[in-house]
C-alpha cells in the first residue's frame, strides 16, 4: 500500500539528447493517493501506456523519479515493486489451474502452503471464481481469464497499486458491464490503489472516482467525473469528455463585455486582470439554452437522437452545438444563451475563470 | 451464424482422388501380395495370413524393431531438448535473426544421401576429420567395426541434420507469444525456471506435438542415410526395419513376407503416431 | 430498387430468416436495425447474393436475381473490420475494383481523386492502409465501395470499430456521402441512436424477423409492438407489467425522472443497483418494483449503489401494448 508520486518525470522513447517536441510524456503533476480508483483517460497515442509502464517498472523514464510513499522505486525492477498489473489480453498460465494461478504470485515469493491455501480460498470467494477452482485456467472464457488475471494481484498482501490496461477490450459487450460492477465491488472490499487506464470515456468516468485526462504526454486535467464535465480545465477535456464535445469558440473580452465576431454579450462574472493570449469560450451543448433572445444562430440542421435533438449551427461563422431536450421548440429565428454559471473563458486553451454568459 | 455449404466437399473431391491415386491403391497392391504367394509366371496362390505369422515368429524382424524403436527413442529425446534450447537462445529481433535462422536452416537444405556421403567420410578413421582427429587423440573409434560407434555416429548425424527442424518449430512458438505474458511474469516474480515451465512449455505444447509425430515417422523409417553410412552393420546392429525390409524385398525377392511386413510397419506407425497425438492433445480437449 | 419478396432462409430445421418483403429504393439510405444475432447479417448476404434464398424471389429493378452468385452482380461490401489490401497504397486499393474492371488510366485516375477527395483521403493516397488511423482506413473502405459505383452498397455495422469521436464525426459524413450514390445502399446497425441519425426509412430485425418497418423517425416514435420499441431503445425499454394504463407498458430510460414535473405523473419506488456515466449521460440502474430497470440523465450524476429514490414518468411518455406485445392506442385514450 502506498502513495504512488513522481518527480519531474518526462519520457522520451528517442534516444540521445531528445528536442523538447518528441517528450512521449512531459507533464504529470499528480499522486496517485492510497486506496484510490483512478483513471487515466485520453486517446491512443497520449502516454498513458507509458505512464503506466513507468510505474510498474516496466519501463525507466528518461528523467525524473518516480516515488512509493516517498521512496525513490524509479532503478526498482517490476519484481521489486509490488504492483501488479491486469493486460489488454487475459494473461493467465494456461497449463494452470485457477486456484494454481492464484497461488502462482505467492509461490514464487516463498510463501508458506498453509497461508497460500487461506489467501487462495479468500481471493475465490471473493472474485466469485470458487467454482471454478480447479479448472484449467485455458478453459475460461475471456471475462473469468481477467478475473483471475486480477486475482493474481489481489492474493498478494503487499501489493502497493493494481494496474489495468484497457482491460476489456476483449469482453463481450453484455459481460463488460458486470465486470466493472465486480472490479468497483472488490475495490470497495480490498482498498487497493487501482488505476485503470482506457481511451473510453465511459469505461473512465464510471470505474473511478478521479479521472486524469492525458493529451500530447500531459495529464491536462484530474478531477472527478462532474469535474470533468462542468468545469473543464483545459478545451480538449471540453472535447474529449461528453458527447458531443464542448463548444470552443474565440472571444474577445473588454471587461464584462464579451465579443464573438460582430455580436457582444454580458458575463456574469468578472474575468482576470490579465487577457493576453488567446482567449476562448467554452459551454457545452447541454448549457446552450436556445430560444428568442441571445445571440443569433444560422441553423446548419438538426440531428433527432431520440431522446434528444442536436441543434448543429454557426455563430459568427463558428460551428456550434445545442442540445433541445424531446419536445423542446426550435424557434423561427433561433437565438441562443448561455446558461446561468455554466460557460468558462480559456486563455491558450486552459481555463482561466468560470464566466457564466448572459445576453 | 456462419451459415455452412455444403458444396465446399465438392472442392476435396480431386484431392481426395489424388490421394487415392497416390496412396490408396498400392497400397492395396501391397495387401494383396501380403496374402498370396506367387512362383513368378503371374501365378499367385492364396497365401492368408502365413505371410504375416512368418514375421511376426521371424527373430529377424522383432530385433530389427527393436532396433528402430530404440533409435527413434534416442532421437527424440535428444533433438526435442536441445531444439527447444536452442530455440530459446535465438534472438528474437535485429539482424542477428536472419543470419541465425539462415545458419540454423543449412542443414535442412542438403539432401539425405549427400547427408550420408558426408559422415560416411567424416567419419572414416583414414582420411575423415571425425574419425581421423579421434583416433589421433587416442579415441579408439571405428563406426565400420564397433557397433557402439557406429549407432553414435548415425545419432550424431541424425541429430545434426534434424535438430534444425525441432529448433525452427520451437522458434516460431516462441515469437508467438505476446510479451505481456513476460512482464505478467516479471510481476508475479517468476524465475527463469518457470517462465519456461508455465509460459514457454505450455505455448509450445501444438508445436511440440507437431516436431515429436515428425521426428518420430521419419526416424522410424530412416533409410538413406544408415544405408549410405554403414549399410546395415558392422553385422546387424544398424539394420533398422526398413533396411531390412528392402533386403528382403529387393535382395531376395520374398515379395509376400515383405509385404506383410510393410503392412505391419505401416500399422506399428500408424499407432504409434496416434498415440504420441491423443497423449500430447489429451490436456487440451479438457 | 431491390425488392425482397418473401424471401426466407433456413438452416436445417432452423429458420434463421422468417419470410421477408421489403422494398429498397435507390437514393435513399435504407437502415436494418437490431441488436447482434437479429439477422441484419444474413439478410445483407442474401440481398448480395452470397447466400441463396430458401424460398421467395430477389428483384433488382424488377429483374429477378434470386439465386445470381454475387460475382454476376455489381455489388459492393464495407464491414465491420478495416478490409483493405495491406500492400497497395491507399490509391491502389481505391483504384482496385476499377482495374479489374479493366477501365483506362486516365479515368481511373479522374475517379479516384474525386472519390478521395470527397472522403477527405487525399493528403493520404500515396500511403499503406496501416499507417492510417482506424477511421481513415474505414473510409479507405468506404471509398473503395463507392467508387465502384455498385447498384447495391451493402455497409455491415462499418463504423462499430471507431472509437465514439470519430464515429461522431463519420455519422455526419455518411447520409451525404451515401444518398448521392445512385445505388441502392443499405446500412446495418445496432445502435439506435444511428438509426436516427441517418433518418432513412428502417427494418426493425429480431430474431430473423422484421418487427416493423418504416421512417425511422415513425418508428421510433410509434412502435408497432415491443419488439421494435425493445430494439429501438438504448438502453431497453424499462418494461412494466402492472400499470393500469396496459397490459404491457415500456418507458424508455431517458423518460423516467428522479423528479415530479406534472400533478398526472405515475411514481415508482426504485433501489440504485449501480450507474454507469457516458461523459455526456448517467446510466443509472435500478430495480423497480417486478423488475430491473435503468434511468437515463443527461450531464454527470452521482449515485450510490442502495441508495433509494422515486422516479416518474409521465404517462404521455408510456408505451402500451395489448399482452401479445402489439401496440395499443396512445395512453390518453385509454385512461378516456
Amino acid at each position: 500500500m502506498a502513495t504512488i508520486a513522481f518527480q519531474g518525470l518526462r519520457h522520451s522513447y528517442a534516444t540521445g539528447a531528445a528536442p523538447q517536441a518528441s517528450f512521449a510524456l512531459s507533464h504529470v503533476p499528480i499522486a496517485f493517493e492510497d486506496g484510490g480508483r483512478f483513471a487515466l483517460l485520453g486517446s491512443s497515442g497520449c502516454g498513458k501506456t507509458t505512464l503506466l509502464n513507468i510505474i510498474s517498472g516496466l519501463l525507466r523514464p528518461s528523467e525524473g523519479r518516480v516515488l512509493f510513499d516517498g521512496a525513490d522505486v524509479t532503478d526498482r525492477p517490476t519484481e521489486a515493486r509490488n504492483i501488479a498489473q491486469v493486460f489488454q489480453f487475459p494473461v493467465v498460465y494456461e497449463g494452470l489451474t485457477v486456484a494454481e494461478n492464484l497461488a502462482f504470485p505467492l509461490r514464487n515469493r516463498g510463501v508458506g502452503r498453509e497461508d497460500a491455501r487461506r489467501r487462495v480460498a479468500e481471493i475465490l470467494d471473493m472474485t466469485g471464481l470458487a467454482h471454478m477452482a480447479d479448472r484449467r485456467a485455458r478453459s475460461l472464457a475471456p471475462d473469468e481469464k481477467q478475473l483471475v488475471s486480477l486475482g493474481r494481484g489481489l492474493v498478494r498482501a503487499d501489493v502497493a497499486a493494481i494496474l489495468f490496461d484497457e482491460p476489456l477490450t476483449v469482453i463481450d459487450p453484455q459481460q463488460k458491464w458486470r465486470l466493472r460492477s465486480r472490479l468497483k465491488a472488490l475495490h470497495a472490499q480490498t482498498g487497493r490503489t487501482m488505476i485503470y487506464v482506457t481511451h473510453d470515456q465511459t469505461e473512465a468516468l464510471t470505474f473511478a472516482d478521479r479521472v486524469m485526462v492525458m493529451h500530447d504526454g500531459e495529464v491536462v486535467q484530474a478531477g472527478s467525473p462532474s469535474d470533468l464535465f462542468d468545469s473543464p480545465e483545459h478545451t480538449f477535456v471540453g472535447y474529449f469528455i461528453g458527447s458531443p464535445g464542448m463548444n470552443v469558440l474565440p472571444v474577445d473580452v473588454d471587461g464584462r463585455n464579451a465579443r464573438i465576431g460582430g455580436q457582444s454579450f454580458e458575463l456574469d462574472g468578472d474575468p482576470p486582470g490579465d487577457l493576453s493570449g488567446r482567449l476562448e469560450i467554452g459551454v457545452r451543448p447541454e448549457h446552450v439554452q436556445v430560444g428568442t433572445t441571445g445571440l443569433a444562430i444560422e441553423v446548419q440542421r438538426v440531428e433527432d437522437l431520440g431522446r434528444v435533438r442536436i441543434v448543429r449551427a454557426r455563430l459568427e461563422g463558428h460551428d456550434l452545438a445545442a442540445v433541445l431536450h424531446e419536445g423542446e421548440p426550435l424557434p423561427a429565428d433561433p437565438r441562443v444563451t448561455f446558461a446561468h454559471g455554466r460557460a468558462h473563458l480559456y486563455r491558450d486553451s486552459r481555463r482561466v475563470a468560470l464566466v457564466g454568459a448572459g445576453r | 451464424m456462419k451459415p455452412t455449404n455444403q458444396k465446399a466437399w465438392l472442392l476435396v473431391l480431386p484431392v481426395l482422388g489424388l490421394v487415392a491415386l497416390s496412396a490408396v491403391i498400392p497400397l492395396m497392391t501391397v495387401v494383396n501380395y501380403s496374402v498370396q504367394d506367387t512362383f513368378g509366371n503371374n501365378q499367385f496362390f492364396w497365401a492368408g495370413t502365413a505371410w504375416y505369422e512368418q514375421v511376426l515368429h521371424s527373430e529377424r524382424f522383432w530385433s530389427a524393431l527393436a532396433r528402430s524403436l530404440s533409435f527413434s527413442a534416442i532421437i527424440l529425446a535428444i533433438e526435442i531438448p536441445l531444439g527447444v534450447f536452442i530455440a530459446l537462445n535465438m534472438p528474437r529481433k535485429g539482424v542477428g535473426v536472419v543470419v541465425t535462422l539462415v545458419l540454423i536452416a543449412l542443414p535442412l537444405l542438403i539432401p539425405w544421401n549427400v547427408v550420408g556421403t558426408i559422415w560416411q567420410v567424416f567419419g572414416r578413421v583414414d582420411i575423415g576429420l571425425l574419425g581421423a582427429t579421434l583416433n589421433a587423440a587416442g579415441v579408439d573409434y571405428n563406426y565400420v567395426q564397433d557397433p557402439i560407434d557406429a549407432w553414435a555416429t548415425l545419432i550424431l548425424m541424425d541429430v545434426w541434420h534434424w535438430t534444425s527442424l525441432v529448433a525452427l518449430l520451437a522458434y516460431a512458438g516462441l515469437v508467438s507469444i505476446p510479451d505481456a505474458y513476460y512482464q505478467a511474469a516479471r510481476i508475479d516474480g517468476a524465475s527463469q525456471w518457470s517462465v519456461f515451465r508455465y509460459i514457454q512449455l505450455p505455448r509450445l505444447g501444438r508445436v511440440l506435438t507437431i516436431a515429436v509425430l515428425l521426428r518420430f515417422m521419419d526416424s522410424f523409417m530412416i533409410y538413406t542415410e544408415p544405408f549410405v553410412v554403414t549399410g546395415g552393420g558392422p553385422g546387424n546392429s544398424t539394420t533398422f526395419l526398413s533396411i531390412d525390409l528392402v533386403q528382403m524385398a529387393v535382395g531376395q525377392f520374398d515379395l509376400g513376407p515383405a509385404a506383410a511386413w510393410s503392412i505391419i510397419y505401416f500399422l506399428i506407425i500408424l499407432t504409434l503416431s496416434w498415440i504420441f497425438y491423443a497423449v500430447m492433445t489429451r490436456d487440451e480437449s479438457k | 430498387m431491390l425488392e425482397l419478396d418473401q424471401v426466407s432462409l433456413s438452416r436445417g430445421e432452423d429458420p434463421w430468416i422468417h419470410p421477408t418483403t421489403l422494398v429498397l429504393e435507390r437514393g435513399a439510405l435504407n437502415i436494418l436495425l437490431g441488436p447482434t444475432r437479429a439477422g441484419k447479417t444474413s439478410l445483407m448476404r442474401l440481398m448480395a447474393g452470397l447466400e441463396v434464398p430458401t424460398s421467395g424471389r430477389l428483384r433488382m429493378d424488377g429483374v429477378d436475381v434470386t439465386g445470381r452468385s454475387v460475382r454476376k452482380r455489381n455489388v459492393a461490401m464495407v464491414y465491420q473490420a478495416f478490409v483493405n489490401y495491406p500492400r497497395q497504397t491507399v490509391f491502389e486499393n481505391i483504384a482496385s475494383p476499377l482495374k479489374v474492371r479493366g477501365e483506362g488510366r486516365a479515368a481511373i485516375e479522374e475517379q479516384v481523386r474525386r472519390i478521395a477527395g470527397l472522403l477527405r483521403l487525399d493528403p493520404y493516397l500515396y500511403r499503406k492502409p496501416l499507417e492510417l488511423s482506424g477511421g481513415q482506413q474505414q473510409r479507405v473502405a468506404l471509398a473503395r465501395a463507392l467508387v465502384k459505383r455498385a447498384e447495391l452498397v451493402l455497409l455491415d455495422e462499418p463504423l462499430a470499430n471507431l472509437d465514439y469521436k470519430l464515429r461522431e464525426e463519420m455519422r455526419e459524413e455518411l447520409p451525404r456521402l451515401l444518398t448521392d450514390s445512385g445505388s441502392v445502399v443499405v446500412y446495418a446497425t445496432s445502435d439506435p441512436a444511428e438509426a436516427l441519425l441517418l433518418g432513412g426509412p428502417t427494418a426493425v430485425l429480431h430474431e430473423g424477423r422484421v418487427a416493423q418497418f418504416g421512417p425511422a423517425n415513425d418508428v421510433y416514435r410509434r412502435p408497432q409492438n415491443l419488439l421494435a420499441a425493445s430494439a429501438f431503445s438504448d438502453p431497453p425499454p424499462n418494461v412494466l407489467h402492472d400499470l393500469p394504463l396496459a397490459p404491457v407498458c415500456a418507458v424508455r430510460a431517458h423518460h423516467l425522472r428522479p423528479d415530479r414535473t406534472h400533478p398526472s405523473d405515475l411514481a415508482f419506488e426504485a433501489t440504485v443497483t449501480a450507474s454507469d456515466i457516458s461523459g455526456s449521460e448517467t446510466f443509472v440502474h435500478i430495480d423497480l418494483p417486478g423488475c430491473a430497470g435503468v434511468m437515463l440523465r443527461r450531464g454527470v450524476h452521482v449515485y450510490e449503489p442502495g441508495a433509494t429514490l422515486e422516479v416518474f414518468v409521465s404517462p404521455h411518455d408510456v408505451l402500451c401494448f395489448d399482452a401479445n406485445g402489439e401496440a395499443l392506442a396512445p395512453a390518453e385514450a385509454v385512461r378516456g
